[in-house]
């Protein structure tokens, strides 16, 4: 079966830094796919380049057989592909479900005239995307704050109005970047939940994350970044008894580590 | 519609129409001829406080669009070519003229952000004061420092805005006209910045104001959402600016200056930045502060017999403490948006 999302021979440079070399992604549809490896592996540049913030210097991207790679950010995820950032970037002094509404731009239809002389058909559109907005909220769990100002609330919940403005967009992929960073282990426990929820709901996930635990429990398939390249890609568990994979985390010689 | 917000329309409808009779009762006259300019800066502020306030490129050559339609209006109705085109198309012509200026400055500004978009659109504005100023060899098109002159009064169909009207056994002084059509022109355009700010271009704008790589990987395209807040800011100036010229009936350079851009911008500033109501009060305050601050001169003359400080230099050394008294006091603005807005 195709992949939902093929990146192959991903290559990125800056100055005197290989970023990326040749790093090969597949994610399948409906699974949860972890990105993983030490600080520096590239994961986040590999994020960056998928979602089109930056432009890679060799390899190609294809998301359901269409070429994003290279593409503009907002085409990246006109094409299916959304995504969280690391160090939550919402619209601080917006309110969350106006932070959710510019989430779903893309699903609305109304322009400069129709914002001064909107049509019934376009009140409804945009009451529509509204109630959607609100039901989203509530499924990640942070209805009641909706008419506040996201910056407002507290860091579990910024990364869940997050979740739930990249969701707005309704991807294909949802891409997370760490998005359990920060969080305290009842936190994190909820989150987990969140995750398989989406993913049972039809969403596929691609998971950048340090907490290992997090990715191995809820992973179906586990890539290993180190120094730029991929060092490991399969099942959590084949992946978490690989040597090259143990002497990336624990710096020492392959297979002299225990676990 | 429901009935009660018809009649809520018309009541204010009719407060606004009435202002000038008022203004006029109060204070006589000649401060009906300027509220009718501190309608014009309502215009010009609320235009800016698109570009500004909405999308948050800070532009500091905004009048160069209110002389693009100033000149625009001018060149198309007066002696100058010999043409009189009429209202109706030299109006939006203005607008329009002014708007694409707008999209041929925007388009090379949108890699730039902050400071440096502050000193491009700065630079501009002093380019097109100048380029207007020299215009006038090897082919006179703007006839130069001298400026137009005659140029023809703001007129729509049978009614024209420099003579009284009669309606009726009604009449409407001259001067009332011109303030009555500017009011009317800056509520529509209040109006229509209200109505764009709660809408989906409008939460755009704010998003990209506020994190514009986030507000990218939300699937909005920042080059188009830029250069409408370009152009829309610089329709409403170029509007701004056929109403001015129609209304002086004569423009030179010298009504563009850098010093008339940073007081549109200090309009917003002072009325709280990207919200509609707070704008207007800025751009009326500081539109009749100097004429309101001319009662200097005779209440020195009551108080200590003599003259001491011309009003003209006071009004510069008020106008400054009270921008710096602001920053201190209220730095949000005299009427910010409400938290949680």
């Amino acid at each position: 079966m195709r992949p939902l999302l093929a990146a192959s021979g991903i290559g990125k440079r800056f100055g005197g830094l290989q970023a990326l070399d040749g790093v090969t992604l597949e994610v399948a549809a409906g699974h949860i796919h972890g990105l993983i490896g030490p600080n520096g592996a590239g994961k986040t540049t590999l994020f960056n380049v998928l979602t089109g913030l930056y432009s890679a210097d060799a390899g190609t991207v294809q998301l359901d057989g269409e070429v994003i790679g290279g593409l503009e950010p907002h085409r990246v995820v006109a094409a299916g592909l959304s995504r969280t950032f690391q160090n939550i970037r919402l619209f601080a002094a917006t309110p969350v479900l106006d932070n959710v509404l510019v989430g779903a731009h893309l699903r609305g239809s109304e322009g400069l005239l129709g914002a001064l002389f909107p049509s019934p058909a376009l009140r409804r559109e945009q009451a529509r995307l509204r109630d959607q907005a609100l039901a989203l909220l509530d499924y990640v769990g942070v209805g009641k704050h909706a008419a506040r100002p996201a910056g407002e609330l507290s860091y579990g919940d910024q990364r869940r109005v997050e979740i739930a403005r990249a969701l707005a967009a309704e991807p294909k992929l949802l891409a997370l970047d760490e998005p359990a960073a920060g969080m305290n282990p009842a936190e994190t426990e909820a989150l987990r939940d969140l995750l398989a929820r989406i993913r049972h709901d039809g969403t596929t996930l691609l998971l950048i994350e340090h907490d290992v635990k997090l990715v191995m429990g809820l992973c179906d398939r586990v890539t290993v970044l180190d120094f730029g390249r991929r060092i490991a890609d399969g099942a959590p568990e084949a992946v978490r008894n690989d040597p090259a994979v143990i002497a990336a985390y624990l710096g020492s010689p392959a297979g002299g580590a225990p676990e | 519609m429901s009935a009660r917000r018809l009649l809520l329309l018309l009541l204010a409808a009719v407060a606004l129409a009435a202002i000038p009779w008022l203004v006029d009762g109060l204070l006589g006259v000649t401060w009906v001829r300027i509220l009718s300019f501190a309608a014009l800066y309502v215009v010009l502020a609320l235009g800016l406080n698109i570009t500004v306030g909405y999308a948050g490129l800070l532009d500091l050559g905004y009048i160069a669009f209110f002389a693009v339609g100033a000149y625009t209006y001018a060149l198309l109705s007066s002696p100058q070519f010999g043409l009189h085109w009429p209202l109706w198309a030299t109006l939006p012509l203005s607008a329009g003229a002014a708007g694409l200026f707008g999209l041929l400055l925007g388009t090379p500004l949108l890699r730039l952000r902050g400071d440096y978009l502050a000193i491009v659109t700065l630079g501009f504005g002093e380019i097109t004061r100048i380029f207007i100023n020299n215009l006038n060899s090897p082919v006179n098109i703007t006839n130069g420092p001298q400026g137009v002159n005659q140029i023809d009064a703001l007129r729509v169909g049978g009614v024209d805005f420099s003579q009284a009207l009669h309606v009726g056994g009604f009449e409407v002084p001259a001067a009332y006209m011109p303030c009555l059509l500017f009011i009317l022109l800056a509520a529509l355009l209040a109006w229509a910045c209200t109505r764009l700010q709660t809408s989906r271009i409008g939460r755009a704008w704010q998003a990209i104001r506020q994190d514009p790589l986030a507000a990218a990987a939300c699937g909005i395209d920042l080059r188009r959402y830029k250069l409408l807040a370009f152009a829309l800011g610089a329709s409403a100036g170029g509007m701004a600016g056929g109403l001015f010229a129609g209304f002086q009936g004569f423009i030179s350079p010298e009504s563009f200056s850098l010093t008339e851009s940073i007081m549109v911008l200090c309009m917003i500033v002072l009325g709280g930045m990207g919200h509609v109501p707070g704008v207007i009060v800025g751009a009326l305050i500081l539109a009749t502060l100097p004429e309101a601050l001319r009662a200097l001169g005779p209440l020195q003359q009551a108080l200590l017999g003599h003259v001491w400080v011309d009003p003209a230099d006071l009004r510069m050394l008020v106008f400054g403490l009270a921008l710096v008294a602001m920053m201190l006091v209220r730095p949000a603005g005299l009427w910010p948006r409400g938290a949680g807005r």
